[in-house]
């Protein structure tokens, strides 16, 4: 006789934790999965891309009900969970109780809202799932004017979104650089350039006193009085984890739902994953250690091991076109160096921040080939030392070579010049 | 395509046949000539590399005058303006005749060159000894032969080199002393080598106190103290006669002096020696026993022993040994002077230097004299020697001479004591300078610049070190208003009133009466005999082949002298010459322990430049093999200066400073640093070896010992060391700079003491490109800044600083200059991965580099420098880097010197 497992929310770390839970555990749960949404899981990483038009919604579906069908996952979409029952083992909806044996919280997180009572206004969106997509798509008409609130990855993937279908966008950001913590001052700049380019106005510095309309949305007023008129107003201003559920549970709840590196909550039945929980203290908005958790707790729920160490904060923007990539610690501070590389002419920046002989941080723009190969540097700790004045060319240029050292025979100094990286020996040169 | 011109190499003094075949666009293609004599078809890669210095960049193409009052106190530049050769010639003539007229003929000096012809050099110092009246003319074979030049008057009675270079190949044993001969004279260390491929018996001695190219290839390496040679060769003269082997008959009948001279070597024990050389006996005595059991002996000697403050010693130690077993002048067997110049053999021949008169006859000689001003029609013969270069340019600094005339030779950078040497030009109230170019350190200088034609351009004979006369021949028209030297001299002689003496229509009349002298000469009992020369008509001078002297008027010419004796002193016994060896105390002690370090300054040649690099350091090939100048240290040496591997030096003696790069080898002795002396002002910030070294002279040659500079060391307290590459002409500014052509641009090596302030300022001042776009890199905490300049899609410059030394794949990075797009990757300073880094270029001519090698030797198991030219090509171009390839062979990273015994 199968346990009982049931997941609540149907987003990308459900469903990955869910084809772990398959692949790990074929047959040990009876399974059955609760949606705030009224469908399955989808890619919520591709909706700036439905936005700009580049994909359909049915393009990002991760699972559909087949998928959901064959393997035998009891689908409980657009029925939120109120409430859960940790001694009887219950979660509640609206249409009642159902038991556990194991319980999975996946609730994601919510976006932050915008000043009080906006939402009651026509065309006021935020940004978060395939609804606020469609009421997007819906209101962006050619030469129509929107208002995107909030200048991290989020809005300005909104804001590129709705330029593509033609909106006259403007993008207001409270901080007085772009993606101010994520990126430097000189990506932010870079960044800022690229999308002026793309007939985007960006306003940083811009603090939003109200959004304002009649019944529809007219628009944007700032502190300092100045208004940004607008048929369209998306908030993007991040989002938090949505771990209310598991609070008023009683489970232990910080910024998110606690867990352990084996995604366990304080309740040894209940686990979290996801954005909606806080692991050593930090919470996730990002997709990749949503999915190592997601493989933590499958291995848990398997019986087995396979803990999470906790992740790098990673930004890519997915804006086509528009390369930006950071990851790490970017702060200057002490015992901090930097290695930055310009490329003006051709729009690319590199940062790469260097403690104790690692990388601890990065910023990319406009080339992130090997964001991966940093991502990975700075994962593992490696120390870099060796490869230091060759690190911004990427893993093409990284690599020791035996026996071959970097210097040459035009000049003494070549010939005798302590070369990196990792020499055999000081190369003399030929006979002298 | 016409025919290839034959010609004749203008670099060293083994003096290779040249096949020159015009491109029709200034330029031409160089081959080795075949038939001629003392190469046969080889060319060493500064020979090969003739082709890539043709062009006019920098190159003097009007007489300019006014120049000093140009050029103002701060000096810089050519300066001045450009004049018709009439105004610039009456000007000369004009300032010269006034400074004899109120001052007195020696009050007038020429400084000239062993690359002149010998009919540029015949009329000059004609010009000075026969109608001005002095024997002020010098030239730089002072610092190259003259200590041979005395030692062959001493022994022989005339300045003859007895041999020919085929007794290197039909030697049993060839003895090289302070001879780099693979670098310096490849073709014969090539011809060598090729003898004893075929007879591996062939043993060869190389003996010299640095580990050399040419001891990677000897059988036994003698690395004795510097300047001790005269001990080593005394020792033998003496084991000679203890072993038996003195030939008697030979001494009986042709030598005097022999007793004496035995005498005197006894002093030279063994043990002596050992201590003066700081050789081991066994090594010495194993040495000995080689030369006295080796019947053909080839002692071969060159600056080593000749820039030496004992030289005519040494190389008169060195004759004895010969002349005492009668080993002179048979087949494989004798000494043999090897020289620096393509024609300082020439310039001995015409008597262009201020001890002698012409033609091998002596100024102190009444009938000689008389025999000349009687054949020249001299109305003011000169009397007396002359000033020798050193007291040249000391009579020029203390102000008694009024007017100089320095020709096709750049003593501010060759002369010891260099610094001293350019105050004296500019002490001096009026100097002429010929050249090709206005770039030399000398040229700006200058007065009056006068444009002389250069290599290719001019017509006449050059002698090489085995008295063979070769034509150098035209190619190429003199551009603008360049003429042949022997012109220019002519014209301002006939402008002082001595029209009809210098009445020539060309190099070939001046020949005529050359040979025709050396008629008179030989009637006076001299060996330098050109009789047979004397009637030779144009057509046969254009076409005239290869000949050694003697040229008699009737009989064989050419061969070998004094095989029957047949001295030139007045009994016609040659001259066992009594040698007392300095005792080691003459050099400076090296210092052990205290900072800086004090050592004693060698200097010496690269194997792909020449001289003052007027001319290879035109060439990006030649510019690959040692772009920068360089100072080879002793590990210990250096560990006791704090001074690490390619750090910047500041070498300094009490007549001068240089910063210089660290070489950190033993190669070096320990106590004796290494620099090269080709470096001049115009191709690095302070990279002039000779400021450093006194001008200290042999007492009988008078040639200064350029080997024995005294200097302490220390590491130059950079702020930050960089390399740039950029296609416009880089003038760097920084406290230390050496730049170099490369393959479309130029390439410099910097420091300076602290780092600009905005490095992207600095880099668009250092690399030009005006409105290129910047790409930078930098890392501060390492000091490191990277930054390429982009102009149309095209690396116009990067420049790569950091704290230490910059290492670098720099074939790479020059090469990028090259490409056709520009690729950011050039700021990683190497190729990637997944592309071979080339290494340090061993072979010159076929850019193959030191990684290549190895790897092709490792992969294809390759064993011999033949195979790694069947496998890679390298080495089988030029042949010089052969000694390298056989280094990397044994030892796989080319460290030379460390065998000593076969």
């Amino acid at each position: 006789m199968p346990s009982r497992l049931v997941i609540v929310g149907a987003g990308m770390a459900s469903g990955r934790a869910l084809e772990d839970i398959l692949a790990r555990a074929p047959g040990a749960y009876d399974i059955t999965l609760f949606g705030a949404e009224p469908r399955g899981a989808y890619s919520r990483v591709l909706l700036s891309q439905v936005l700009a038009g580049e994909k359909t919604g049915d393009q990002i579906v991760i699972h559909d009900a087949a998928w959901y069908a064959a393997h035998g996952v009891t689908c409980r979409f657009g029925e939120p969970v109120v409430a859960i029952d940790r001694v009887r083992k219950m979660v509640v909806t609206e249409k009642g109780e159902t038991p556990y044996d194991r319980l999975l919280l996946a609730t994601g997180s919510r976006p932050l809202e915008g000043p009080s009572g906006a939402g009651r206004l026509g065309g006021v969106t935020t940004f978060r799932d395939l609804d606020d997509v469609a009421a997007m798509v819906a209101a962006a008409r050619p030469g129509a004017r929107a208002a995107v609130i909030g200048g991290g990855p989020l809005g300005l993937e909104a804001a590129a979104g709705l330029r593509q279908r033609g909106m006259d966008v403007t993008v207001l950001h409270l901080a007085p650089r772009l993606m101010n913590r994520h990126v430097d001052d000189a990506a932010g700049a870079l960044l800022g350039r690229a999308l002026e380019a793309r007939g985007i106005r960006i306003r940083c510095g811009a603090r939003t006193r109200e959004i304002f309309g009649d019944g529809a949305v007219k628009g944007v007023r700032l502190e300092d009085g100045a208004v940004v008129p607008a048929d369209l107003v998306c908030i993007a201003l991040g989002v938090r984890p949505e771990a209310a559920l598991a609070g008023e549970s009683g489970l232990p709840v910080g910024r998110g739902l606690r867990v352990d590196d084996d995604m366990r909550t304080a309740d040894p039945s209940i686990l979290g994953v996801g954005e909606c929980v806080e692991h050593r203290g930090r919470c996730y908005g990002l997709v990749a250690p949503a999915y190592e958790m997601a493989r933590a707790a499958a291995a848990t729920l398997a019986g087995e091991r396979a803990p999470f160490p906790g992740a790098l904060p990673a930004t890519r923007l997915k804006i086509a076109g528009l390369a930006l990539f950071s990851a790490g610690d970017i702060s200057p501070g002490p015992g901090r160096e930097e290695i930055a590389f310009r490329d003006l002419g051709r729009g690319v920046y590199k940062r790469l921040v260097i403690e104790d002989g690692r990388l601890v941080g990065v910023v990319l723009f406009g080339d992130t080939a090997d964001a991966n190969w940093f991502y990975g540097l700075m994962r593992d700790g490696d120390d870099i030392s060796q490869i230091r004045d060759t690190l911004t060319f990427g893993p093409a240029f990284a690599e020791p070579r035996r026996g071959v050292s970097l210097v040459r025979a035009s000049t003494p100094a070549d010939r005798a010049a302590r070369p990196r990286p990792a020499p055999e020996r000081a190369a003399p040169g030929p006979a002298a | 395509m016409p025919a290839a011109i034959r010609t004749t190499c203008p670099y060293c003094g083994v003096g290779c046949g040249v096949l020159a075949s015009p491109d029709g666009a200034g330029g031409a293609r160089i081959a080795g000539d075949p038939d001629h004599p003392a190469n046969l078809g080889r060319l060493c890669s500064k020979g090969s590399a003739l082709g890539d210095t043709l062009g006019l960049e920098g190159r003097l193409l009007a007489p300019r005058v006014d120049c000093r009052a140009a050029r103002g106190a701060s000096g810089g530049g050519s300066g001045g303006r450009e004049a018709s050769w009439d105004e610039a010639l009456d000007l000369v003539a004009g300032r010269f005749s006034d400074a004899v007229a109120a001052h007195g003929p020696d009050s007038v000096a020429v400084y000239a060159s062993g690359q002149l012809l010998t009919e540029d050099y015949y009329v000059a110092n004609k010009l000075m000894k026969g109608f001005i009246g002095s024997a002020n003319i010098d030239t730089n074979s002072r610092l190259c032969m003259a200590s041979s030049v005395a030692a062959h008057r001493r022994a022989f009675g005339a300045d003859i080199a007895p041999g020919v270079y085929e007794d290197l190949e039909a030697a049993d044993l060839v003895v090289l002393v302070g001879s780099n001969l693979a670098w310096c004279h490849p073709v014969l260390h090539q011809r060598l080598m090729a003898a004893k491929a075929v007879r591996p018996g062939l043993r060869i001695v190389n003996i010299d106190p640095r580990g050399t190219a040419t001891g990677e290839t000897a059988d036994l390496v003698l690395r004795l103290a510097p300047d001790s040679d005269a001990w080593l060769f005394a020792g033998l003269l003496a084991a000679i006669d203890e072993a038996g082997a003195v030939d008697a008959g030979y001494v009986g009948a042709h030598v005097s002096g022999c007793a004496e001279a035995l005498a005197r070597a006894r002093a030279a024990t063994p043990a002596r020696v050992a201590a003066e050389t700081g050789l081991a006996e066994a090594e010495i005595r194993a040495f000995w026993a080689l030369w006295i059991g080796t019947g053909k002996v080839v002692t071969l000697w060159s600056q080593g022993a000749n820039q030496s403050g004992a030289g005519t010693d040494k190389v008169n130690a060195i004759i004895n040994c010969h002349l005492a077993t009668g080993r002179i002048g048979r087949p494989g067997m004798g000494p043999l002077s090897v020289t620096g110049q393509p024609n300082a053999m020439g310039g001995r021949e015409v008597g262009g230097l201020a001890n002698m008169l012409a033609a091998h006859l002596d100024l102190e000689d009444p009938a000689h004299r008389d025999a000349v001003r009687a054949f020249w029609a001299a109305p003011r013969l000169a009397e007396r020697p002359g000033l020798k270069a050193v007291d040249l340019f000391r009579a020029a600094a203390d102000g008694r001479i009024r007017a100089l005339w320095i020709i096709s030779t750049n003593p501010a950078v060759s002369m010891p004591e260099a610094d001293a040497v350019r105050a004296a030009i500019r002490a001096c109230p009026f100097v002429v300078v010929s050249d090709v170019t206005t770039e030399t350190d000398t040229a700006k200088l200058a007065d009056v610049l006068l444009p002389a034609a250069a290599w290719g351009e001019k017509s006449g004979a050059v002698t090489n070190s085995e008295r063979r006369i070769s034509r150098q021949r035209p190619f190429l028209p003199p551009p603008g208003q360049a003429r042949p030297d022997w012109r220019i001299i002519c014209d301002v002689a006939a402008r002082m009133g001595f029209a009809e003496a210098f009445a020539f229509d060309g190099p070939a009349a001046i020949f005529r009466e050359h040979a025709a002298l050396s008629a008179v000469a030989a009637g006076l009992g001299r060996g330098f005999d050109l009789s047979g020369l004397a009637a030779i008509d144009d057509a046969a001078y254009r076409a005239m082949a290869p000949v050694q002297w003697p040229v008699p008027a009737s009989g064989p010419s050419g061969g070998r002298f004094f095989a029957e004796g047949g001295f030139f002193t007045p009994d016609r016994r040659a001259r066992m010459v009594p040698v007392d060896p300095p005792a080691r105390a003459d050099g400076p002690p090296p210092d052990s322990g205290a900072a800086p370090a004090r050592l004693r300054l060698n200097t010496g040649r690269v194997r792909d430049h020449w001289h003052t690099m007027t001319r290879t350091a035109r060439s990006p090939r030649l510019s690959r093999h040692l772009a920068e100048p360089f100072l080879e240290l002793h590990p210990e040496d250096a560990a006791i200066a704090g001074i690490g591997p390619a750090d910047l030096v500041e070498a300094k003696s009490p007549l001068g400073a240089a910063i210089l790069r660290a070489l950190v080898t033993d190669r070096a002795p320990k106590g004796v640093a290494f620099a090269p002396m080709h470096w001049t002002g115009e191709w690095a910030s302070r990279g002039r070896a000779n400021v450093l070294v006194p001008a200290r002279t042999d007492p009988v040659s008078g040639q200064p010992a350029l080997k024995a500079g005294e200097i302490s060391v220390a590491r130059f307290a950079a702020g930050w060391h960089g390399y740039a590459v950029a296609a416009a002409e880089l003038r760097p500014e920084t406290a230390y700079w050496a730049r170099a052509r490369i393959e479309g641009g130029w390439q410099a090596e910097l420091a300076d003491r602290q780092p600009p302030e905005d490095w992207e300022r600095f880099a668009r001042a250092l690399l030009g490109a005006p409105g290129a776009e910047a790409v930078t890199l930098f890392d501060p905490a390492r000091g490191l800044a990277r930054i390429a300049l982009v102009a149309e899609g095209r690396l116009a410059g990067v420049l790569f600083a950091e704290a230490g030394p910059v290492a670098l794949a720099r074939s790479h990075v020059a090469a990028a200059l090259a490409l056709g797009a520009f690729g950011v990757e050039v700021l990683a300073g190497r190729p990637g991965n997944d592309r071979p880094d080339p290494g340090p270029i061993v072979c010159a001519c076929f850019d193959i580099g030191l990684y290549t090698i190895r790897n092709a030797i490792a992969e294809q198991a390759l064993a011999t420098t033949d195979q790694i030219g069947a496998a890679l090509r390298a080495g089988t171009n030029c042949g010089s880097c052969r000694p390298e390839l056989s280094a990397i062979l044994r030892g796989g990273d080319g460290e030379l010197g460390r065998r000593r015994v076969a």
